[in-house]
């Protein structure tokens, strides 16, 4: 807009506060919830302004038991799980579907286009429609209440091939000829010139796959049965349906709190590289 | 350095065959330059010299060695595309040493080479820069460069200088023929510009729908084209055709007009007649009617019809000259100025 004149400013910036506060508050409650003793939290009104317990619920959060009287994993143990889960899901889908694509784009063999619309094909059928089949090889391959079990059924990714073929047509073919020239080898090309061209696409994609997998919430519930394994998504509610007490809110937001550092974390540190793989075309 | 002989090449994609039987001999250290308009092969031609098409018939030869199924990487040529395609993340000097680094050269062997190509070609102040950092002639440099670094016995140039602005193109022109010149490695350069084609070639390759319809020295294809494709596509402005009548040496054009020539020839002709060969002469027999000027300053093109007809005709006088549309002006032509085609065929005919 060039129109230059203060009232619209003054609107625009009370829009923008508005709705920020609005997506804020929610967080904002979390935070209050998780700086208050467990007494203040069952009496109402809410508060809406943080109490002095912050530290204190915080180290019996992550180092203690958390929940009393409940037995489930430290939360410690279930943000490893979870960061564990996600970073297989990340990485294994990249490596995976930047393998296809680079199959996909730049070799000729027989069904080629085929293979391309039979994994084009599978982005209709997502884990919750496969799920009973998969529950079944997973748990006859003896993968309950892994790290593997947890990850490997989420990382085949039709999306991301999908993606990497896109980068990789828009790579000039003279790029391809340069470097058949120069003497490289298909493996040569893929680490040397595919490779870190995609780089940016790469970190974008992490950046949604990570969440993707931190975020995932029906498998892990099926596949783990071991409270050592839970991931820290289902442990939150769990611990709202903790046998027969009223919720510990104190603890229930902090764990809440700590469920959300990981992707804010990643997110921050991968900014820049997130939307330069969004938005840059140069190649 | 070696020389390539090219023996019955052929081309096609499925049925359509887009490269008939190209023969050729380049002698080590020779300059070619392979001209047609686009789509006639000629950058198809030069890939399948590279290695980067697949032949489908004849033989490629460099050296002593048939090299048509060798990968590109081991016919030991150099190729500089036309966007340049240098690797974007890398640096300059990266560029230039990957073909050396993936051929396991010693560092100090590479840094050697490299800069003595970055010497040759003014990049030394570069090589730690990215291509997206450079101009399009520093680009183009750095392409050549990594050429250049192979010690090739080869070069191939596909259309290097068509992304650069006309200054600057015949400025690397120039240093093009200078380099080869100086390195004496046998090259092969493609494009569809016929000026870059006679300033830089040793010999003219001139290809039309897949076909070579001249292979010869710049002066040859200009004095003696051997067909109407290269007499038109030769020389610019274009040579002026007339359809005319052959017989016992006299042409007789469309509009009655007679022309003395010695052509052998006899029925119906294309006679070509260059612009700057026709010389103003009251009692010329060639009379063209004025339509419009085109003024270069050292010289001005006159735009017309040959008169009484409607076949396009122009001639090129010295200097700048003002004459009104619509007038007649008088031309004759030196009989060794006439270039005498067959009407069907378009093959040089009658000498």
């Amino acid at each position: 807009m060039v129109e230059n004149r203060r009232w619209i400013d003054i609107l625009t910036h009370v829009v923008l506060i508005v709705g920020i506060a609005i997506v804020a508050l929610p967080i904002w409650i979390t935070f209050v919830a998780a700086s208050h003793d467990a007494v203040r939290m069952t009496q109402a009104p809410l508060p809406l302004l943080p109490g002095g317990h912050f530290w204190e619920n915080f180290t019996a959060t992550l180092f203690g038991s958390g929940l009393s009287g409940t037995e489930i994993a430290p939360v410690w143990r279930m943000l490893l799980n979870s960061l564990a889960m996600a970073l297989m899901i990340a990485v294994g889908k990249i490596a995976i579907s930047i393998i296809s694509a680079f199959a996909i784009v730049y070799f000729r063999f027989p069904f080629r286009m085929g293979f391309f619309w039979l994994i084009f094909i599978t982005l209709m059928l997502p884990v919750e429609v496969r799920i009973l089949p998969t529950f079944e090889v997973v748990a006859d391959l003896g993968m309950l209440n892994s790290y593997v079990g947890l990850s490997l059924p989420l990382i085949a990714s039709a999306t991301a091939t999908f993606m990497f073929r896109q980068v990789f047509l828009t790579i000039p073919d003279e790029l391809l000829e340069s470097a058949r020239v120069d003497g490289a080898g298909p493996l040569r090309f893929f680490w040397d010139i595919l490779v870190p061209l995609s780089r940016t696409n790469i970190a974008a994609l992490f950046v949604i796959l990570f969440i993707y997998g931190w975020n995932q919430y029906l498998w892990p519930l099926l596949i783990t049965t071991d409270t050592s394994m839970t991931t820290i998504v289902i442990s939150i509610k769990q611990m709202l349906e903790a046998a027969e007490q009223t919720p510990q809110w104190n603890i229930i937001m902090m764990t809440a709190l700590l469920a959300m550092l990981p992707p804010i974390v990643v997110v921050i540190t991968m900014q820049k590289l997130f939307v330069k793989g969004l938005t840059e075309t140069e190649k | 350095m070696a020389s390539i002989t090219l023996e019955n090449l052929t081309k096609s994609y499925g049925d359509t065959e887009v490269l008939h039987h190209v023969h050729g001999q380049i002698e080590d250290g020779e300059f070619i330059v392979v001209v047609g308009p686009s789509g006639c092969g000629k950058s198809t031609l030069l890939r399948m010299i590279a290695g980067l098409e697949t032949i489908t018939g004849g033989q490629v030869h460099i050296g002593d060695r048939v090299v048509n199924d060798l990968e590109p990487a081991q016919r030991d040529i150099a190729m500089v595309f036309q966007n340049y395609a240098l690797y974007p993340h890398m640096t300059v000097r990266e560029n230039m040493a990957y073909g050396l680094k993936i051929r396991k050269f010693s560092k100090a062997e590479i840094e050697a080479r490299v800069r003595e190509a970055a010497e040759i070609l003014e990049i030394g102040d570069y090589l730690d820069r990215k291509p997206r950092q450079l101009s399009g002639g520093q680009r183009q440099r750095v392409a050549m460069g990594r050429a250049i670094v192979r010690h090739p016995k080869v070069f191939l140039f596909d259309e290097p200088l068509s992304n650069l602005d006309a200054k600057l193109r015949v400025q690397m022109r120039l240093e093009i023929r200078k380099l080869q010149k100086r390195l004496g490695v046998t090259s092969i350069y493609v494009t569809h510009d016929q000026v870059e084609a006679m300033t830089l070639g040793d010999r003219l390759m001139v290809l039309n729908k897949g076909y070579v319809e001249q292979f010869g020295s710049p002066i040859e294809l200009y004095s003696r084209p051997a067909s109407v494709f290269v007499a038109g596509f030769i020389g610019s402005p274009a040579m002026n055709f007339l359809p005319a009548h052959a017989e016992g040496g006299r042409l007789t054009l469309e509009n009655g007009a007679v022309i003395a020539s010695t052509t052998a020839a006899s029925g119906p002709v294309t006679l070509g007649i260059r612009p700057e060969h026709l010389v103003a002469d009251s009692q010329g027999p060639i009379r063209l009617a004025v339509d419009v000027l085109e003024q270069l300053g050292a010289n001005t093109l006159v735009h017309g019809v040959l008169a009484g007809t409607r076949t396009d005709l122009t001639a090129s006088l010295e200097g700048v000259r003002d004459i009104p549309g619509g007038q007649e002006l008088a031309f004759s032509a030196p009989p060794e100025a006439l270039h005498v085609f067959d009407r069907a065929t378009g093959q040089r005919v009658g000498d």
